[in-house]
């Protein structure tokens, strides 16, 4: 890897090794494309060179509103080529409401300040028409699709380049949208570096991924850094991978792949969805790390997945985990190669009501498993803060602060949320978790986001749902999630207040209006609804109904 | 099988094991993946309880929301594949 900016790393590899295999693209109806260094680097090239006859110049932000395909890939790539700031958008699905999607782009190009928003053809007057008076340009791929006159014309080295944006990440939602992760090349290339040395990548690696590009993962581990470093990538459309999970092992025993990243959800969604059927003729023995990634690791997660998977060839010791987040690029640390991830046996009630992970024997009353998600990457450090933001000792529980060489530069355009996250030069991760022997393991979360299956969901987007469902009293709605073991990952509960009396079929029409706006507005499923009387919901001491309270209430009211 | 006993043990797995909510009252003709109910993930795992239960194999191309929204048309599915 070469250079001081990703654009630089790439392109030196297309000079120097252009026949080299940059990737192979694993389509929905299962056609595979093949493509080198020097076709990705010709094509990422064209899409720049149409980028810039459109006037789009360095430091503009373009908008990728495109599905999982090649016209992406060289699309985030063009963009960066020119110097511009590429950002992905989910890509409509069927479930979304139509207008409402185009809601979600409008406002991430206005208050993003974007240049450009790039889609498909069919898709270009509807989101004209959304951005209405919002000065972007709209293009279609057709109107990008490299023409032989579009090559890029100058490529102004400045000497600043490595710290300028690279790219940007936004989670879902409307909170998530306000946030967008902006982080420089040196930053996004400083992460590489440390993460390829923690889990000793080789040039005769193979990663193999099915992560949707919006999100960091599959971001930067399943698509900006193997083209960086040189390793081969293979990618599969989510879509796909939901439908049919066995494809990711068929593409992992085909292509010899020997790295993978997977939420923990994916854990228990192969073990339940995959047949033996499914695994005839396939050989898991290549797959040398596993990394469980993007939601809290859940050890029965693991133990369901190699024993449905260890007569296939997966080996123990790839069971590898890692800490991450788009604030720090991507990992924050990262499980030892060659080895599981170490499992800590603690006493559950200490740990609950102390915040002290006290060791207990594995067979132990009252012992819970914690998966260790590994050490600090290298430029990376850890410390645990306490209440009143003391650094604590080994073994204790308190808010998980980062420091780091490859920090975001700040969320685009929101100083003033920029400002909020950090203590001093310390990033406030809002999760909680504890080191013991440089290891870190994570036990919950400060802040009250909710993980579904990697996807980062905020409870106030959930309460928002309510309000114009009619039968719910207004402002009246608490949502929180709660793990749910049979998925791995965790479940969103949403408890509303009724207006007056509801019978059955009424409660009935209210339960479905919220779980179709659910789908509708969050792509998200619910995992309960519960229709509750006036006065149910505990308020806080602002007057304001209190999720954790409210959790505690729903855990003892419906599920004991 | 008889219809019945396939509707029953349908609705069974995903009221307890998908759903969760034993108690839900479930039309035939509800729509469970497009009406919020339950994910699509869920779909893959309807396709191996279809097959351990009922031993009919339902392809991965054919397990998608158009297709298997509602309990009738896994109902229906079922019968066909199991008639062939």
């Amino acid at each position: 890897m070469s250079g001081e900016t990703l654009v630089d790393a790439l392109s030196e590899r297309a000079a120097r090794a252009p026949q080299d295999l940059a990737l192979v693209f694993i389509g929905e109806d299962g056609t595979q494309q093949g493509v080198s260094v020097g076709e990705f680097h010709e094509n990422a090239l064209a899409y720049a060179g149409a980028l810039q006859r459109i006037g789009v110049e360095a430091g503009e932000l373009v908008i990728l509103v495109l599905r999982h395909s090649p016209d992406l890939l060289y699309s985030f790539w063009g963009a960066l080529y020119v110097g511009a700031i590429p950002s992905i958008f989910p890509f409509l699905t069927e479930k979304l409401d139509r207008s409402i999607y185009g809601e979600r782009v409008c406002q991430l190009v206005s208050h993003s300040q974007a240049r450009v928003a790039v889609t498909y053809p069919e898709f270009k007057d509807d989101l004209r028409r959304v951005l209405g008076a919002v000065d972007c340009l709209v293009l279609s791929t057709d109107e990008l699709s490299p023409a032989s006159s579009d090559t890029l014309q100058v490529s102004q080295k400045r000497a600043d380049l490595a710290h300028e944006i690279a790219f940007l990440q936004h989670s879902s939602g409307t909170t998530g949208l306000q946030k967008g992760v902006a982080l420089s090349n040196r930053t996004v290339l400083n992460q590489i570096r440390a993460y390829g040395e923690a889990i000793a990548l080789r040039p005769d690696d193979v990663i193999v991924s099915w992560l949707p590009l919006y999100h960091d993962m599959g971001l930067v581990a399943g698509f900006v850094m193997p083209l960086v470093v040189g390793v081969p990538l293979v990618l599969l459309s989510p879509f796909h991978w939901v439908r049919d999970p066995a494809v990711l092992f068929r593409a992992l025993h085909e292509h010899r792949g020997t790295l993978c990243w997977l939420p923990n959800f994916a854990y228990n969604h192969c073990a339940h969805a995959i047949r033996a059927r499914d695994l005839q003729g396939v050989d898991l023995q290549h797959w040398r790390m596993a990394i469980n990634c993007s939601e809290p690791v859940r050890n029965d997660s693991h133990q369901l997945f190699l024993q449905k998977f260890a007569p296939v060839g997966f080996r123990e010791s790839a069971l590898a985990t890692c800490y991450a987040m788009a604030e720090n690029t991507f990992a924050v640390t990262q499980s030892a190669p060659s080895q599981a991830a170490r499992v800590d046996w603690v006493d559950l009630a200490a740990l609950q009501t102390a915040g002290r992970a006290a060791p207990r024997a594995t067979t132990a009353a009252g012992a819970t498993a914690v998966v260790s998600c590994g050490y600090p990457i290298a430029g990376t450090e850890i410390a645990i803060a306490g209440e009143s933001g003391e650094v604590l000792d080994e073994r204790h529980v308190g808010e998980i602060l980062i420091r780091s060489d490859c920090m975001l530069t700040g969320y685009y355009r929101r100083a003033d949320l920029s400002r909020e996250a950090f203590a001093g030069d310390w990033y406030r991760s809002g999760d909680m978790g504890y080191l013991a022997g440089g290891q870190l393991y994570v036990t919950g979360r400060k802040k009250d986001l909710i993980i579904v299956g990697g996807k980062n969901i905020y409870p106030q987007d959930v309460e928002a749902l309510a309000a114009n469902v009619s039968g719910i009293h207004p402002g009246r709605a608490v949502a929180f999630g709660l793990p749910d073991r049979r998925l791995g990952t965790e479940g969103i509960i949403l408890v509303c207040e009724l207006d007056g009396h509801a019978g059955a079929a009424e409660r009935k029409r209210i339960e479905s209006a919220l779980r179709q706006r659910a789908l509708q507005l969050l792509d998200v499923t619910l995992s309960d609804v519960r229709l509750v009387e006036r006065r149910w919901l505990l308020k806080s001491s602002s007057g304001k109904p209190a999720r954790s309270l409210n959790r505690d209430k729903y855990l003892r009211e419906f599920r004991s | 099988m008889d219809r019945t006993e396939i509707r029953d043990r349908l609705r069974a797995f995903i009221l307890d094991d998908l759903l969760g909510r034993p108690d839900y009252d479930l039309a035939d003709d509800e729509a469970l993946i497009s009406g919020g109910l339950i994910d699509s993930f869920a779909l893959a795992q309807i396709g191996v309880f279809v097959e351990e239960a009922f031993a009919v194999y339902i392809p991965d191309t054919d397990l998608t929301v158009e297709k298997m929204d509602t309990l009738n048309q896994m109902v229906a599915r079922v019968i066909a594949e199991g008639s062939r």
